[in-house]
This record gives C-alpha cells, sequence and structure tokens, in this order.
C-alpha cells in the first residue's frame, strides 16, 4: 500500500494545458461554465465503431490518460446512448454495423451532436463504398463536425470534440 | 518436408521463413490432415481462390482451398484444386483442427466453396449483401446498394431449468470494437457462450484485388490497427520473397524496433486495463501513462504514434533521427524500472490476485486441442514464438527468449505479458546498438521491389503481439494482386475464450476477455 501512495505522489499530476488550436486553458473553463449554464451537466459521449481498423479507438482511448484527462473538462464517455449528448463514430460504416449504428443515433435525445473520426469516417478512408462498407458516416447518419487522420493523433480528436462542444452550447 | 501421406514430394516456395507446399488430391487432403495432427502441427489459416479464369493460362480452371501449417521445419501450405464448379465443396478440416471452422464459413461468404463441416452458418455475412453474392468470385458484380435488414441469427440454444440468456453487443458499453456474445447463464455462473462476429467485415481481400503490389502494404496495415506493424511486414516479407529482393540490414533492424514498439505499447495498455478491470484504477493509471510516453517517443523515433505505414516494400519510410537514440535508450530504462515496480505492486496485492488467478482458466490440453496460438498459448505452457523458432531477419542475429507460463489463468496471461515487456525492452536495446554500429550514409533505408512475375505464391508471417500475423499473396499480372489473404492469430483464439469463461461468472467476463484481448477487426477482414 506504501509502495502504491509512494509511486502516486512520485507520478504526480500530469495533466497538460488544452490543445491551444481549439482553446486557451482559461476558455476552456469558460467552456466548462457554458456547459454547466446550458447543458446543466456535463458532456457526454457515446462511441460506435462502424468498421474501425481500432487504430482510432486506440487514440480516443488516450484521451482518458493522465496527460488529457478528458474528464477534467466535463466531458465524459458513457454506456448508454441514452445518456449521450454527443455520438463519436469512426470506421467506412460496414454494412453489419449500419443498422446499429442508425439505432445508436436514434437512441439518442435530442440535441445531438455527431463527430466523425478518422479518414474512414470522414470520407470513407482507403476502404470507401464497397460490398461491405458504405463509406463516410455521413452517407448514413447527419454529421456535424469531422476530425481526419489515419488515425487523429489524441490532440486532433480533443480539439475536434472542444470545437463541437462550443457551437453546441454557442460559445 | 517428406510426408506419409503425400504422393508427391513437397516443393519451396518463397516466405520470410522456411516454406514448402504441395497441392494435393480430396483424399490425399483428407490423409494429410489425419497425419499433420498427428505430429503435432500447429494450423495457421485456409483460404480459398477463384481459379477459373486464369491469367497466365496455365492453371486448372477451378476453384481451389489452400491451408497453411507451422511446423518444427517450417511453414507448409497445403492445396487442392476443387473438382466441380457448380457444386464445389471439399473436405473438412474440423475434426483435426477445429480452429478451422470459422474459416470453413468465412471462405464460403466470400467465395461459395463449402466444407464438409456440419456447421454451415454464415460467419462474415450479416445478410447485408445478397446470399447469392460472394465477394471474390471473379464473375460477380459488386452488388448496388441494398438495404437488406439483419435476420436473427441461430445461436445454439442452451435449455433448462433456470436457464436465461444474457445477449451483448455488437454496440458494447466501452471505446471498443463491435462484436456480439451470447451469454447461456444459470444465475450468475456462464454455461455457454457463443460468440459473434463479423461486424467490421470492410472486404479486405476485395480491396486487396483492386490495388497494385507496390500499395497493398498500406491495406495490410489497416486490417487491424494494433497490430498494423506485424500486418505490413508480413505483407512486405511475402512481396520481397516474390520478387527475390533482400531488405537492406538496416532496415531489417528498424522494422524489428517498431514491431518490439507495438508489442510493448499494447502490453502495457493490457496491463493498465486488466488492473482496471479488477477494480484497480491506479493500474491503468499508471500503465496508460507509460503506453504514453512509448507513442510520444514513437513520434519523435519514427513520425507518427501509431506506426501506419512505417513499413514499406524494400524497408521502412524514414531512419532514426540521430536524437533520438539517447532519447529512446533513456525511455526504455524508465519502463523498465517503471514495468518492475508495478509487476511488484500487482503481485503484492491481495484484492487483485485474488481476481486474477484462476479466472479464466486454459488448460494445456485443451490449448492443443483448440489450436492456442501466440501469447494466449504460452500463457498455458505452450513454447511457441516464431522469433525463436524461425527466425527471420534480423531476429536470427538476436536471440529471443520465449515467455511461457504454465498457470493458463488471467494471472498468467498477466505474468506472460511482465515478461515480454521486459525481453521487447532488451531486444529493443540490442537492435538500437545495432543501428547505432551500422552508418546511416553507407547502407539504406530502402531498396526498390520490381514487379513480381505473375502466378506466384508467398507467405509471410510474423510474430506479432498477439501471435503469428500471416499475409499469403498470390500475384497477377502487371504488379497486380491475384489474391491475398491476411490472417490475423485472433481467428484461432477467439474460440479458447468460449472455453475460458465456462464456470466463470458473469462479471468476470471483461476480465477475461481482456486478458486475451483479441481483435475483432483483425479477424472479420
Amino acid at each position: 500500500m506504501l509502495n502504491t501512495l509512494a509511486r502516486m505522489i512520485r507520478t504526480g499530476i500530469l495533466t497538460e494545458p488544452w490543445p491551444a488550436a481549439a482553446t486557451t486553458p482559461s476558455a476552456v473553463e469558460a467552456l466548462q461554465q457554458d456547459l454547466w449554464k446550458i447543458l446543466g451537466r456535463a458532456q457526454c459521449i457515446r462511441h460506435v465503431d462502424a468498421g474501425s481498423c481500432n487504430g482510432c479507438e486506440l487514440e480516443i482511448h488516450a484521451l482518458n490518460n493522465p496527460y488529457y484527462n478528458l474528464e477534467g473538462a466535463g466531458i465524459k464517455f458513457v454506456a448508454s446512448p441514452r445518456h449521450a449528448d454527443l455520438l463519436l463514430v469512426t470506421g467506412p460504416v460496414s454494412v453489419n454495423m449500419e443498422e446499429a449504428l442508425r439505432r445508436t443515433y436514434d437512441a439518442i435525445p435530442d440535441p445531438k451532436l455527431v463527430i466523425a473520426v478518422g479518414d474512414c469516417g470522414t470520407c470513407g478512408g482507403i476502404f470507401g463504398a464497397g460490398y461491405a462498407t458504405r463509406g463516410r458516416v455521413a452517407n448514413i447518419i447527419p454529421v456535424s463536425h469531422t476530425i481526419a487522420g489515419c488515425p487523429p493523433t489524441p490532440t486532433a480528436i480533443l480539439a475536434g470534440i472542444l470545437q463541437a462542444a462550443r457551437v453546441r452550447v454557442g460559445a | 518436408m517428406n510426408f506419409d501421406s503425400f504422393e508427391q514430394p513437397t516443393i519451396s516456395i518463397p516466405s520470410n521463413i522456411p516454406c514448402s507446399y504441395a497441392s494435393l488430391g480430396a483424399v490425399e487432403w483428407q490423409r494429410a490432415m489425419d497425419e499433420l495432427k498427428e505430429i503435432g502441427a500447429t494450423f495457421l489459416t485456409l483460404w480459398g481462390s477463384d481459379d477459373r479464369y486464369p491469367d497466365d493460362g496455365e492453371r486448372d480452371r477451378c476453384f481451389a482451398i489452400h491451408a497453411a501449417f507451422l511446423l518444427p521445419e517450417g511453414a507448409l501450405v497445403l492445396s487442392h484444386k476443387i473438382e466441380s464448379i457448380a457444386n464445389p465443396t471439399y473436405p473438412s478440416l474440423v475434426r483435426a483442427f477445429p480452429a478451422a471452422a470459422r474459416l470453413e464459413r468465412a471462405t464460403h461468404d466470400l467465395l461459395g466453396i463449402a466444407s464438409t463441416a456440419p456447421d454451415q452458418r454464415p460467419w462474415h455475412r450479416h445478410d447485408a449483401w445478397p446470399a447469392n453474392y460472394y465477394p471474390l468470385r471473379r464473375d460477380h458484380l459488386e452488388p448496388q446498394t441494398t438495404n437488406l435488414k439483419p435476420a436473427a441469427y441461430p445461436f445454439v440454444q442452451v435449455v433448462g431449468d433456470g436457464v436465461h440468456e444474457i445477449a451483448v453487443g455488437p454496440v458494447h458499453a466501452g471505446i471498443i470494437e463491435p462484436g456480439h456474445f451470447r451469454f447461456s447463464v444459470v444465475g450468475e455462473k456462464v454455461i455457454r457462450l457463443e460468440e459473434r462476429f463479423g461486424y467490421t467485415h470492410r472486404g479486405i481481400a476485395k480491396h486487396f484485388e483492386a490495388a497494385t503490389q507496390a500499395d497493398g502494404h498500406r491495406i495490410a496495415a489497416r486490417v487491424s490497427g494494433d497490430s498494423t506493424v506485424a500486418f505490413a511486414w508480413a505483407y512486405c516479407a511475402a512481396l520481397e520473397a516474390i520478387a527475390a529482393t533482400a531488405c537492406p540490414p538496416r532496415a531489417t533492424y528498424l522494422r524489428a524496433l517498431a514491431l518490439e514498439h507495438e508489442r510493448l505499447a499494447n502490453h502495457l495498455g493490457d496491463l493498465g486495463a486488466l488492473g482496471n478491470d479488477a477494480g484497480f484504477a491506479f493500474g491503468l493509471t499508471q500503465f496508460s501513462r507509460l503506453k504514453e510516453d512509448l507513442l510520444r517517443a514513437n513520434v519523435e523515433a519514427f513520425g507518427a504514434r501509431y506506426l501506419f505505414d512505417t513499413i514499406i516494400p524494400g524497408g521502412v519510410a524514414a531512419d532514426l533521427p540521430q536524437p533520438a537514440y539517447a532519447h529512446l535508450l533513456h525511455l526504455y530504462r524508465m519502463l523498465d524500472h517503471e514495468a518492475a515496480g508495478l509487476r511488484t505492486i500487482y503481485d503484492d496485492h491481495g484484492g487483485l490476485q485474488d481476481r486474477f488467478r484462476e479466472a479464466g482458466h486454459l488448460s494445456r490440453d485443451l490449448a492443443l486441442q483448440l489450436g492456442a496460438i501466440g501469447l494466449a498459448a504460452r500463457a498455458s505452457g505452450i513454447a511457441h514464438d516464431l522469433r525463436a523458432d524461425h527466425p527471420w531477419a534480423p531476429y536470427n542475429t538476436i536471440i529471443t527468449e520465449v515467455v511461457t507460463e504454465t498457470g493458463g489463468d488471467v494471472a498468467a496471461r498477466v505474468q506472460v505479458r511482465f515478461r515480454e515487456i521486459f525481453e521487447s525492452l532488451r531486444l529493443c536495446r540490442a537492435l538500437l546498438a545495432q543501428l547505432s554500429h551500422t552508418s546511416v550514409d553507407a547502407t539504406p533505408i530502402a531498396v526498390p521491389v520490381p514487379i513480381a512475375e505473375p502466378g506466384r505464391l508467398a507467405i509471410g508471417i510474423i510474430e506479432g503481439w498477439r501471435g503469428p500475423v500471416l499475409i499469403a499473396l498470390e500475384t497477377g499480372p502487371n504488379g497486380q494482386i491475384r489474391r491475398c489473404h491476411a490472417h490475423d492469430p485472433s481467428w484461432q483464439n477467439w474460440p479458447l475464450l468460449e472455453y475460458a469463461i465456462l464456470g466463470n461468472i458473469v462479471p468476470d467476463f471483461p476480465l477475461i476477455n481482456k486478458s486475451f484481448n483479441l481483435s475483432y477487426s483483425g479477424q472479420d477482414g
């Protein structure tokens, strides 16, 4: 136990400032204020992998590591689409995930945001449309924002999410 | 290689490890499977091809089925030309090699050639494209967008007093790939688990056929994102073997460094997630920090966090910049020290060990019977690692120690990861030492790969972090790809989970599942 505590203290707080591209640290605080004022709660994200190679998922995962600390901005991932304000979708929408994607989208209460993450979700990427894929996410459900990259870096994803949230709260 | 059941001697085909080939008739094919089972061969993969319209005029006009195995002498590829074109059927491998079952179902979905196995349910096809459309048949045109709704899938049902089903997926409660798990439970105890996948099927094989040999590595790199280096290397190894092009030594060291970084990143991430799934969030914080440190070092060393397109035909895309050497050595020292400290914390934590030990147990006998492969097999005492068994360049110059544990439970799979981290860090140091000895200017990092002649088959096989990743590449005319089959070891290891979960409680499933951490996209293709 002492060993564990000592390591926690030694590691300290690793969280870094937010990406300047989207917002400055003080603007994050302003965004948090806005989120609370307008939504009365945190921004909640549901993620759906619609045929990704898992590369984008690895980078979305990284948002929860202590360096990026997404929850520090009042933004968190939720298990149920009913609790979500924002849908993150990756992949070239495989035909086998099309129905599940539509149902997840329908289950999210209005008003909702959809962000397509990665080159596949943004434009179909290397796979595009074929017998097994439908191409970009916007071919299936309305998309509000896109984040390109193969895979996009956590900083790029974070910047995209913050941007979408700011538009959402009218900041 | 010599086999009693083969009428003709085997011939050698291009590969990065010793590889033999034989074409067999139906009776021979069946006998060969029994003989291979008898001598303890490891089943690697199965794929089919449509050879009805030969480009080079020398091929038999038929469908063919191909299987690959691993033996102490090297790899063995067997082909069987299927006589009937109207009703193509071949003898199933399932009796000898149960791991072939899903591959046989998938092969039927893609090519419309059936095995004689009893389970003929579709695997990749979820009714989203018409049942009479077989994507890899050369005379089948892609269907116009159809809106067929998924039909109910006939899961095997367990009936009896108090038995009920829990359906999970395809969308899971986290940032995870999609797949469906159907549990049959009594109270909390799992008495049956049936997996259903295919949700991320992107038609990889079809995409390969539209690509050129020179850019196929980009598709290979996107079969499974967490194994991008292994797949890209396997593809390039196959292509370079056909073209008889040797990758420059310096590039082989850089490739191996990238492969070991991929292993480290995944193992670090898994150890954190395993702690978290057992209620020890501290582990997730610590390990996800170490993983992030490694990914950031990748940016300096390779120019990207995840090493997509780092490996290209003929070599690698870029060399290490000079400052990276010192930084990487510093990183390896830090990771070694931190991982050792965290291992002590994990080992000494009573609550954590209580969750790890005996959870998801897979005995060595069962693992052998089911054809377990890679990391999961090593945790059940099966000492196979291509880097040591059939070392290809540069692993033939640096000795890899095979890490095995005998427990077969979550704790054993945790220990294999810890020990492979230390072994991998040792290899990274050795590779870095080799790289600092060879002059950057004197040795190129990539050589041109000439267009390979059509109709050649080659195997590229690389020990990725999950296990052996395989690419079977057949060349077409004018630098095209005639057929390319990408195989992830998850094909073999997903069925293990259906057994490892038996008798465990539902709440332990995420932990047991994570301890295998298999790929959905890799096997969906």
